[in-house]
């Protein structure tokens, strides 16, 4: 199954490529210059969120270099024990909305504190392969246009971060 | 997004000093700054590869047909955008991108799609309806294999690692249905300011 997947996953952006190459010669279109003058905009878009990112990435640096997530480690311990979630989780339901990199970071920090087949690993394996980097991806997207006012976007991408937080726990119950 | 960045950066000040963590705090928050440039370069090989890729298919008009097919559905989630088959087909093409798990090329047609509801957006700092409900189901991160945490239990020895593929794929499309939920309701609350 993963094999087949795996192999779909390479195959489809050469698939991608041919398509879209092959529809050009059908339509005698001019695909040379079509592809620089759009790969003129590559630069533009780089350089135009970079403020965007310096803001959003500054802040998230900060608050993880900060220790306050181990502050509200110590102060959630005791509900997350109740509730029999893994301590170890709580970081990483923190840091999934926040840095793509440093998820993968805490995902291996788990898996050697807490062995490769514990709970607490294939929890943290769900919750990170369920969710995307809701500050990251905005400050791009939005960044590259120049939106400045990010409406109800930011409290919907929250509000569904965190009804995926609760559903792999949820889930993870049902199938470990 | 002014609270948010005001209260990490606020609450990581006050946390550092209780933490005798203030010298960590400064180092990281200059190493950042230049780890954001970093990012934002890295970006442009791949980017100026695709957008120029989506380019041709647009010359071509590939990105008219495939839209064609697609318009349907997504304008039921994207009400906004019946005139603009533009950001239509780029919507379709980021969101395939992205649930093949292929992130690199989703972005450019993520921001390919951005750009083509700016043009019809009044006010170019404010998001649009469209534009809000595009990032959230974006950030929702529907993906049909996770193939980085795969790679990394693969690594580390999980006995079975492909267990986790059911339960991702549940847990992705709730969060995705649930981005969409909240985004329509929020959308309805936040009115047209």
């Amino acid at each position: 199954m993963i094999k087949y997947l795996n192999m779909l996953s390479t195959l489809i952006l050469p698939l991608i490529i041919l398509t879209i190459l092959l529809h050009s010669l059908y339509k005698k279109s001019c695909a040379y210059e079509d592809f620089v003058e759009g790969a003129k905009d590559g630069f533009n878009i780089a350089v135009k969120i970079i403020p965007y990112l310096v803001a959003i990435m500054v802040a998230v640096a900060m608050f993880r270099a900060s220790g306050a997530i181990d502050i509200l480690q110590n102060i959630l311990s005791p509900v997350l024990n109740y509730l029999k979630i893994p301590t170890e989780t709580l970081v990483i339901c923190l840091t999934r909305s926040l840095s793509g990199s440093a998820t993968l970071g805490v995902l291996s920090d788990i898996i050697n504190q807490t062995g490769a087949d514990s709970y607490a690993t294939k929890l943290a394996a769900v919750i990170t392969g369920s969710s995307e980097t809701t500050f990251y991806v905005a400050s791009v997207y939005f960044g590259s246009v120049g939106i400045k006012k990010f409406r109800h976007a930011l409290p919907a991408g929250i509000l569904a971060d965190i009804t995926g937080l609760i559903a792999a726990i949820f889930i993870c119950r049902l199938f470990f | 997004m002014n609270y948010i960045f005001i209260f990490l950066i606020l609450i990581s000040i006050v946390c550092a000093i209780i933490n005798g963590k203030v010298d960590v705090l400064v180092d990281e928050m200059l190493q950042a700054s230049s780890r954001a440039v970093t990012v934002a370069m890295g970006l442009i090989g791949i980017m100026a590869f695709w957008l120029g890729m989506v380019n041709i298919a647009k010359g071509s008009g590939l990105c008219e047909i495939f839209s064609k097919i697609i318009r349907k559905p997504l304008l039921k989630i994207f009400p906004d955008l019946k005139n603009n088959d533009d950001a239509i087909s780029n919507i379709a093409m980021n969101i395939s991108a992205n649930a093949l798990g292929l992130s690199n090329a989703a972005t450019p047609f993520g921001i390919k799609a951005m750009e083509d509801m700016q043009k019809d957006n009044p006010d170019k700092t404010h998001a649009t309806n469209s534009m809000c409900t595009f990032l959230a189901i974006n950030t929702a991160g529907f993906q049909i294999v996770p193939a980085s945490v795969l790679a990394i239990l693969v690594t580390n020895g999980t006995h079975n690692p492909s267990q986790i593929i059911l339960p991702t794929l549940i847990v992705t499309t709730l969060a995705f249905l649930s981005a969409l939920f909240y985004v329509k309701v929020l959308e309805r609350i936040f009115g047209n300011d």
